[in-house]
């Protein structure tokens, strides 16, 4: 008895093990598909993470009911859902559809693992620069469903006014006297994301645009539009504004205590102040160099996977389906997230999500080109390094950032 | 294959005339554990052929190889008279084939090519998606709802309204003007041919998004195609694949791509093309690691720091496991049993979890040391380089000192007393006594175990990853690795972190570390053979 249990075990482990390590099994054989007896007309698979299953499922429940399908939701984790899609699309062992943010979409057009899809007429229904997103050299390669961007979150209990400069909202704070005057999450690592207004009010964006919006591989925040921000990082950094002891969850906290009156965070924690009872307004950021504070604009959506076994169901789902007003207005009620059909969210009642999407309109696309991934971890390394007073020179840690950025880029 | 086969009929049991020899197996005898083996085995060999079916099904043939060979000794194993041993180490070697021996295999594959973004998966994969990524829609032309029909003989065809009159075209042939009643959208009926509803389209799917239905007889007007069987859109191949000459090539500018060695179609000037494929680059990731100055500056500086943090969490946790071992070794001490317990608390907490507690702990300005312990202070622990490495080792003590002591404490009730007494008999002071012989008799049994310790904080990515991430980050550095960093972590930063994942050189430089890490182990255990000799 006892003898015949392991061997079970490994037989059934062995064929897992392998199957799911082996690599280059090849779909394109007749393989017997259990759609046809089950009496449905199809079946798929979507990935999608913690962060945003809430926004599907009943989304993806009525494309199910209305078009006789089955759909299968795999829910992964938010960390590992990039990776794995990269990883398991050569197998064949991928979904047919992937939820995901636009930025993703250069790691999985440099690894062939997603499909173009072509919207057609369909795409003047969305907000331009939602489509734009999913665009990489000149090819669509994804449907947005919602646009989200950070912008200044205000305690209407402590502040009423807001200054039009970030200096004089640092003051004003100051003279509140409150804990902390304005809440900007680092972390140990760092968060270039958090920091990006203030950097675009120095003038100095990440990569340099062509005239139609879409970024150049060259770095713009270069020369001196960069070293000032260096220089006023640790400006920050010295007055104790920025820490690297205050991250996400650090800075929540202080902000529902009521330790500050501003905050700089996204709908993410906007909504949970919100359920807190709080009193809150949603601003854009002010300008600490003189120009637009300018946040990244996330843009989410559906991705398609270059190897689906069911591409007619997926493209059906992502392009048809995610495009009409009654998905996005579910999608919007599921999740309050600001929709990328224009039409949904002018029909926008929620007071915050219609003024994070107004601060959203002015702000910057994240960029979603390959060498993207290059920048992050050297960015937020270098700004913590600056404003903790690690590096002592700001100018030069700038510099040396740059520098092994575009070493990365030229060939890693 | 009939493996079935072997399990229905069994051996015949010769009839033997000698009565009363009880030496008779259950795989010759119908008692109940040889029904009950045979039930198993029936299982075993189900799952078995159901694997090899799914396998099969998708072309993976390494796995169907493997898998027919392990069902097939499998039956012969546990039906043959002769491998009464084998019953035993079959399935421990089975696991032992999948889960490591084939891991190591993969790893040393892998670390042989150039797996990694932009090389992800094979040719015919990485031509797939260029010709794909590269059928750009004809400017000016419009979109058309599309009829999806099959003819007699089961080929599909697109049926589009263009100005009222209806059009039908399939794969080499070009659309042309039919016959058949359309509401000005979409054809309602058709003859000769059958209108496809959404459940056989969806049967069809291949078939449906891979035609390519020419507009014209000339095919440099395009062809219609579609993606979701209810639009379609007239697209041009700006690249066309010869695969008689393995050779891209761009229509519009004549430009010819051939792949090069390192998986990448590649015109004469230089110019690739996206996606590429995973090739083999020979000892090239081995190599990279002392060849690349960019990786090569630090790698010593971590060198030295992973043999120093691995040899002080050895030293240290055995020192003072070691330590309380002794003191509650002794009669004299009240509730032994209470205290040792107690100390294995830390034990018994996931490492993982803990290295995160002690990370909050440890928050320079919010952490429950500074806050509450020191009063506020503000001492940077895991900011400061040499804080942040004394942090890693003391959490690591935490971690480690109950294992130790639990050995220790084992090999100490394991000394005879005789041997303690006569020596008291003797006048030996109690540190002579521990010099002597206490610590002799202890490192026979748990030199191996030290070793073993030593080995696994070599590779003591966990502690590292959760309780300061590597950082804080050498500043200046071209990578992204910090003062903490052991090389399991610095190749993790390199491979996974700085953008651009090369799973190549991580597992070159995994098998790096093994190789070390064996080296280390392989020294300890023959020093450890002397001191048996005592």
């Amino acid at each position: 008895m006892q003898r015949g249990i392991p061997a079970t075990a490994a037989a059934l482990g062995m064929a897992l093990v392998l199957a799911s390590c082996s690599g280059g099994s090849d779909n394109n054989d007749n393989e017997p598909t259990a759609s046809e007896s089950t009496g449905v007309a199809g079946s798929m698979t979507i990935w999608v993470d913690e962060t945003r299953i809430n926004d599907f499922e009943s989304v993806i429940q009525k494309f199910a009911d209305e078009r006789g399908v089955d759909v299968q939701v795999v829910q992964k984790a938010s960390g590992d859902i990039r990776t794995e899609f990269v990883q398991q699309v050569p197998t064949g062992e991928g979904p047919d559809v992937i939820i995901g943010a636009h930025d993703w979409l250069g790691e999985f057009v440099s690894n062939g693992v997603v499909a173009p899809v072509e919207l057609g007429d369909k795409a003047a229904g969305f907000a331009e620069a939602a489509t734009k997103a999913f665009a990489y050299e000149g090819t669509n390669y994804g449907v947005p469903y919602a646009i989200e961007s950070i912008a200044l979150v205000r305690n209407d209990e402590l502040a009423t006014e807001t200054p039009a400069t970030f200096d004089e909202l640092i003051e004003q704070g100051k003279e509140l006297d409150a804990k902390y005057p304005v809440l900007l999450q680092q972390g140990a690592e760092g968060d270039a994301y958090h920091m990006y207004p203030l950097q675009t009010s120095f003038g100095a964006p990440v990569f340099t645009s062509e005239d139609d919006g879409s970024y150049t591989t060259e770095l713009g925040m270069g020369g001196e539009a960069g070293h000032n921000f260096a220089e006023y990082l640790k400006k920050l950094g010295g007055e104790g504004i920025l820490d690297s002891n205050i991250g996400g969850d650090q800075a929540k906290e202080a902000f529902i205590k009521g330790e500050s009156p501003y905050i700089i965070t996204g709908p993410w924690y906007a909504n949970e102040f919100a359920a807190e009872g709080m009193t809150i307004s949603v601003h854009e950021v002010p300008s600490a160099g003189g120009e637009p504070a300018q946040p990244f604009v996330g843009v989410q959506g559906a991705y398609i996977s270059a190897k689906a076994n069911n591409p007619v169901l997926a493209q059906d789902f992502v392009v048809n389906y995610l495009s009409t007003e009654e998905a996005a207005d579910e999608i919007h009620a599921a999740g309050g997230r600001v929709p990328a059909l224009t039409a949904s969210a002018d029909k926008m009642t929620d007071e915050l999500a219609k003024s994070f999407g107004e601060v959203a309109a002015a702000g910057a696309p994240m960029p979603s080109i390959p060498e993207m991934g290059s920048v992050w971890a050297y960015w937020g390394a270098t700004q913590v390094a600056i404003f903790t007073g690690q590096e002592k020179d700001p100018v030069a840690a700038w510099d040396r950032m740059l520098e092994n950025i575009n070493s990365e880029i030229a060939g890693g | 294959m009939s493996i079935g086969q072997q399990a229905a009929t069994p051996p015949h049991s010769r009839k033997r005339s000698g009565a009363g020899i009880q030496d008779a197996s259950p795989a010759r005898n119908f008692t109940a554990g040889f029904f009950a083996k045979l039930a198993i085995m029936a299982v075993i060999n189900a799952f078995g052929l159901y694997g090899l079916y799914a396998s099969w099904a998708v072309g993976a043939w390494g796995v169907f190889t493997g898998l027919a060979i392990a069902v097939i000794v499998a039956n012969w194993v546990y039906f043959s008279r002769r491998a009464i041993p084998g019953k035993y180490l079959y399935p421990g070697l089975l696991f032992l084939f999948t889960y490591q021996l084939f891991t190591m295999v993969y790893t040393g594959y892998v670390a042989f090519t150039n797996y990694g973004d932009g090389h992800n998966s094979t040719k015919a994969d990485a031509i797939s998606s260029i010709l794909s990524y590269n059928e750009k829609r004809v400017e000016g032309t419009a979109g058309y709802p599309i009829t999806v029909l099959e003819d007699a003989d089961g080929n599909i065809a697109f049926g589009i309204v263009d100005d009222g009159q209806s059009k039908v075209g399939a794969n080499d042939t070009a659309l042309e003007n039919i016959d058949a009643p359309n509401d000005g959208a979409r054809i309602t009926d058709i003859d000769g041919y059958t209108i496809l509803d959404f459940a056989q389209i969806a049967a069809n799917q291949d078939e449906v998004v891979n035609l390519r239905v020419p507009i014209s007889d000339d095919p440099n007007d395009g062809s219609l195609r579609t993606t979701d069987a209810t639009n379609a859109y007239v697209y041009r191949s700006v690249l066309e694949y010869d695969e008689s000459r393995d050779v891209m090539t761009n229509v519009e500018t004549g430009v010819e791509y051939t792949p090069s060695d390192r998986g990448n179609f590649v015109s004469a000037d230089g110019e690739e093309l996206s996606p590429g494929w995973r090739v083999f680059v020979g000892g090239e990731n081995f190599t990279k690691m002392f060849t690349d100055s960019r990786l090569s500056g630090p790698f010593f500086q971590i060198l030295v720091w992973t043999f120093v943090f691995a040899f002080l969490s050895v030293a240290t946790t055995f020192a003072l496991g070691l330590a309380l071992a002794l003191v509650f070794n002794d009669p004299r001490v009240r509730g032994r049993k209470f205290y040792r317990s107690l100390l294995i608390l830390p034990y018994a907490f996931p490492g993982f979890l803990s290295a995160l507690v002690w990370r909050g702990m440890l928050n320079e300005r919010f952490g429950f040391i500074n806050e509450v312990i020191l009063q506020g202070s503000s001492v940077p622990w895991l900011t400061d380089p040499w804080l942040a490495k004394f942090s890693i080792i003391m959490v690591n003590l935490w971690l480690g000192f109950p294992y130790m002591f639990l050995i220790c404490t084992g090999t100490l009730q394991s000394i005879p007393s005789d041997v303690l007494e006569s020596a008291r008999v003797d006048g030996a002071s109690p540190w002579r006594v521990l010099r002597s012989i206490i610590l002799p008799l202890l490192m026979v049994s748990t030199a191996p175990l030290l070793i073993s310790s030593f080995a696994f904080n070599f590779n003591n990515f966990a502690l590292i990853y959760m309780l300061t991430g590597g950082g804080p980050n050498f500043t200046g550095s071209p990578l992204l690795i910090g003062s903490t960093d052991i090389l399991i972590s610095m190749v993790y930063s390199v491979a996974f972190e700085s953008g651009v994942k090369q799973y190549g050189l991580a597992s070159a430089v995994s098998i790096l570390i093994f190789i070390f890490v064996g080296i280390i182990s392989w020294l300890g255990f023959r020093k450890t053979k002397q001191l048996e000799e005592i």
